[in-house]
């Protein structure tokens, strides 16, 4: 490892102009002539649209148009699309209703939206808002999951009988009641997992811009996956074909899964901008983004688990219904089936699994992915029931899961996942030994002593990430191929350019992909740039979210680096008169081994570019690309310890201690990894101890901003423990699992389990307010 | 409209806006200082927090007018030249961000923080003390590991003038 190589801490590049407040930004571009656009959004829940009357908005200062969701129709755009199809257990497809970007008949959902106001400032487009009247029926709204099922439940879509989405099923139901027939001890759980909204700090906004002359569209979005947001508005939406469009996300703040999909705003910023033949900007508003962006999570679930005498798990059966809200999302029909049920065997030896989700439409925003997405529903849910197990069969909570942890790789799950490679009880042993586990009792004794409930939870959380490989997702019903691209540029003067078609928005891409060069050429990070985020300069590319970047899209600049380098290597034997095969590459230089004979980079890259003397028949240029299309999920696991003190008089919970030991195979920069777990921990005791998404019973959000939701604040979490255990991850050349759900994926079962444990109650749901632990310690 | 004259990063400006503009969108819109930005519209994320005559204000939450006859700070105006502000060096080193977009607040409320408490700083209370300023990426540890070295060079840095 070099000074900047891989596993080096390397402080950031890209800090600089964060620090400085030169970010770019979509909110922070402007372009001349730039209309600004506010859109009219319905306050029901569940509504017909009868008439809008836009007359007295367009003569207010300023208003350039007004444009309504039936002039979409009239232009031929299309809905938009879930791009992953299930097939339910009676064999017919998923029951998608149509969901145009502006509401031309019915509403859904509070903050659909039916018109949209451009005009010279936001100030102007908003007042002009005001004036739109839309003439709204209000019809019955259902908002609760078990509602909108029952018979007589207020009907979202036509096309969609009962409000069911789909009734899907994995694994072997006769092997699974069998193992129950024969159980020794039966564990039943019941929980919810709770809806949450993203929250991204940056708000959601686009900036589109079409040229009539050419015909062509420019948009600038907040997108974690810029070339998937194009191939979806070129393909589906008949606004613009591929190569008329170029899509650009430059500094992009957050997105934790909320910013992968194409969402009717910027569908309706580039049609806007054909239709005014000016630069259309929107940027939402935080209240825009509580009612608009993809909520995540909102599971409820039953589940069972069966041992043998011997506290050996012989199965598990669950049943999971789904809040989609009112709309499939991008991606949300593969959330509570792909992404989730197929973790349900978590660390575990589990012989049987039978799981059932039930996809439901409710009157809400619509649901998809958001950090970790299915795959912390299944974590959650496992960890809740070992915990629960532990207690009804007297075991101590850790030697339970050791009694189970699979230790024989790789581990072929009886729900599709082939887990290459682990060791479960290395980092459950390193969490231990952080918190002092055997020391525990003692504490709970001295702090039950000065009047506080003490409580000890253990999470083993295990997840699929390095999403995914192609032909796998393919023969699952994704409608994408989930390779990345990636392209090295070597200059003339042998600085170095890496394309991705990875997507950083916190992730750190342009200090860690830098060290990959830096570790394979031995040349400082400053001789390397990274481009990402934008159609017109990168290949193409899949984006960022499943913990993919370092594992799939670092892969790629792997593959075209070693390109590059057998050219570079040809170039420096040829000049260097040796053979390609006594060629080394160290410190910048191409070097024969065991000579002092070298050429530098720079000397090789202007050989390539002047091509006056290249080997016969070598084509002059130095840039090669790539794509690579992983073999293989990857596995990232570990263990987390929370240690709380529950003060039985007002049921405020305050951390102790709060311990991760994770395994993420080989870390390029360990300081930019243990942010990424400390984030995700944080989303994860948020959802635990403060976050939720409600609504009331007719649809009306309740918890739409800042002041009703809480976001977990500084003096709201601990400081984290953390430490690292490695096994190599098997597939990929680099040996990375990724790490950017980890903490999101483990964190919530931990704390709950320790309240639990704190209280002596087990049934908690999340998220565990004052409020709703004083009542359980106090119910009777 | 009004015409606000108010000097921001050490340079006197006068610009003339509606009489509902927030100091925020005078920052940003008029004078394209966009390193002070908005995350929420009710006062809570203080992703636009600004020093006021020293003190840490919402940019979002007052208006332009407010601000006549004040001396603004913002993000861009803390570094001398190339020379970091402290508490920026100490973001930087401690990888206390990761999307930055809270961070041009994070670091205007930190320095207002040890302004304010000097050498009596200790992790509670700045946890407590950046109540107002939400970040969802780093979970605030490296947060709060910044702010808590940025106090001792910003002390340092005192000491030495």
């Amino acid at each position: 490892m070099g000074v900047e190589g891989i596993g080096a801490r390397v402080v950031r590049k890209e800090d600089k102009r964060f620090i400085t407040g030169k970010g770019r930004y979509v909110d922070d571009i402007k372009l001349t002539g730039m209309t600004h656009a506010y859109f009219v959004r319905s306050p029901h829940a569940h509504a017909k649209v009868k008439k809008i009357d836009s007359s007295a908005a367009l003569k207010m200062p300023g208003v350039v148009a007004v444009l309504t969701g039936q002039q979409l129709v009239d232009d031929k755009v299309g809905n938009l699309i879930c791009g992953w199809a299930i097939t339910s257990k009676d064999g017919s497809p998923m029951k998608m209703g149509a969901w145009p970007a502006m509401a031309p008949e019915t509403v859904r959902f509070v903050g659909q939206a039916v018109a949209v106001v451009i005009a010279e400032s936001k100030n102007l487009a908003r007042d002009a808002a005001e004036a739109v009247v839309v003439d709204y029926e209000e019809l019955p709204a259902v908002a609760d999951m078990q509602a909108a099922i029952k018979p007589g439940a207020p009907q979202l879509h036509p096309e969609a009988p009962g409000n069911q989405v789909y009734d899907w099923v994995i694994g072997d139901e006769s092997a699974t009641d069998a193992a129950f027939a024969k159980a020794a001890n039966v564990v039943k759980l019941d929980v919810t997992n709770n809806r949450l909204a993203p929250n991204a700090m940056e708000p959601r906004a686009a900036i589109a811009d079409y040229d009539p002359a050419e015909e062509h569209f420019t948009l600038y979005t907040t997108s974690q996956n810029p070339h998937v947001a194009r191939l979806v508005l070129s393909a589906f939406y008949n606004i613009a074909p591929e190569h008329k469009l170029r899509v650009i996300a430059p500094d992009v703040g957050g997105g934790f899964g909320s910013k992968i999909f194409i969402y009717p705003e910027e569908m309706v910023a580039l049609w806007a901008s054909k239709k005014v033949e000016r630069p259309v900007k929107w940027t939402g508003d935080r209240s825009e983004a509580f009612l608009t962006d993809a909520h995540g999570r909102d599971h409820t679930t039953h589940a069972e688990m069966a041992f043998d005498a011997n506290n050996k798990i012989t199965g598990l059966k669950v049943k999971t219904y789904a809040n989609f809200g009112a709309y499939m999302s991008l991606f949300s029909s593969s959330v509570p089936t792909y992404l989730y049920a197929t973790l349900l065997s978590g660390q575990y030896n589990i012989p049987a699994i039978h799981a059932e989700v039930i996809g439901v439409y409710t009157n809400t925003t619509p649901v998809d992915a958001y950090r970790g997405a299915g795959r912390p529903e299944a974590s959650y849910l496992i960890e809740r029931l070992m915990e629960t197990a532990a207690r009804q069969l007297n075991v101590d909570p850790a030697q339970l899961r050791r009694t189970n942890f699979i230790t024989q790789f790789p581990h072929q799950t009886p729900v599709i996942m082939a887990y290459d490679t682990g060791d479960f009880n290395a980092s459950l042993d390193a969490a231990m030994k952080a918190i002092d586990y055997a020391g525990f009792p003692a504490r709970k004794a001295k702090a039950k002593a000065d009047g506080k409930l003490r409580g000890i939870g253990v999470s083993c959380y295990i997840e699929a990430c390095g999403i995914a490989p192609s032909k796998a997702v393919g023969s699952l019903g994704a409608g994408v191929g989930l390779w990345e691209s990636a392209e090295v540029r070597v200059n003339p003067v042998g600085t170095i350019e890496i394309l991705t078609g990875s997507h950083s928005h916190g992730q750190g891409h342009e200090t860690t992909f830098c060290q990959l060069v830096a570790e394979r050429l031995g040349i400082p990070i400053s001789q390397v740039s990274i481009v990402h985020g934008d159609t017109d300069k990168v290949q193409f590319g899949m984006g960022t979210y499943g913990s993919r970047s370092a594992a799939v899209g670092l892969t790629a600049i792997l593959k075209a680096m070693e390109k590059m380098e057998s050219k570079a290597k040809k170039i420096a034997a040829h000049a260097l008169e040796a053979s390609e095969a006594d060629i080394v590459i160290e410190n910048g230089e191409f070097k024969v081994t065991g000579t002092d004979k070298a050429i530098a980079l720079p000397m090789v890259a202007l050989a390539a570019y002047t091509a006056h003397n290249l080997p016969e028949g070598m084509e002059p240029g130095l840039k090669e690309s790539a794509f690579y299309d992983p073999t293989n999920f990857t596995f990232p696991a570990g263990a987390y310890i929370c240690e709380l003190e529950v003060d039985p008089g007002t049921g405020k919970t305050s951390f102790i201690n709060f311990v991760a030991a994770d395994d993420f195979g080989r870390l390029i920069n360990p300081m930019i990894v243990e942010g990424q777990v400390h984030g995700g921990l944080a989303q994860g005791i948020g959802q635990a101890l403060l976050e939720h998404a409600i609504y009331d019973a007719n649809g009306q959000p309740v918890t739409a901003s800042f002041m009703d939701y809480a976001m977990p604040r500084a003096d709201d979490l601990p400081s984290f423990n953390l430490s690292h255990t490695t096994t190599l991850c098997p597939g990929n050349p680099l040996g990375i699992k990724g790490c950017g759900e980890a903490g999101a994926i483990g964190a919530s079962a931990a704390v709950i389990n320790a309240i639990t444990d704190a209280i002596g109650k087990n049934n908690l749901e999340m998220p565990a307010t004052p409020d709703r632990v004083w009542r359980t310690i106090h119910a009777a | 409209m009004s015409t606000v004259k108010l000097t921001v990063n050490g340079k006197a400006v006068a610009v003339d806006v509606e009489d509902r503009t927030l100091l925020v969108q005078l920052l940003r819109d008029h004078l394209n200082l966009t390193g002070t930005h908005v995350g929420c519209d009710t006062s809570q994320c203080g992703a636009c927090v600004v020093h006021m005559d020293g003190k840490a204000v919402k940019s979002c939450t007052m208006l332009a007018g407010q601000a006549d006859g004040a001396s603004i700070t913002t993000i861009e105006g803390i570094a001398k030249g190339d020379e970091l502000h402290p508490m920026q060096a100490a973001f930087r080193d401690n990888h206390g961000l990761q999307c930055g977009y809270c961070t041009p607040g994070m670091i205007m409320s930190a320095i207002d923080i040890v302004h304010r408490h000097g050498g009596q700083l200790d992790e509670a209370t700045v946890r407590q003390e950046l109540e107002g300023n939400i970040c969802r990426c780093t979970g605030y540890h490296n947060i709060v590991k910044a702010v808590l070295d940025a106090a001792g060079r910003m002390k340092v840095s005192q000491a030495a003038e």
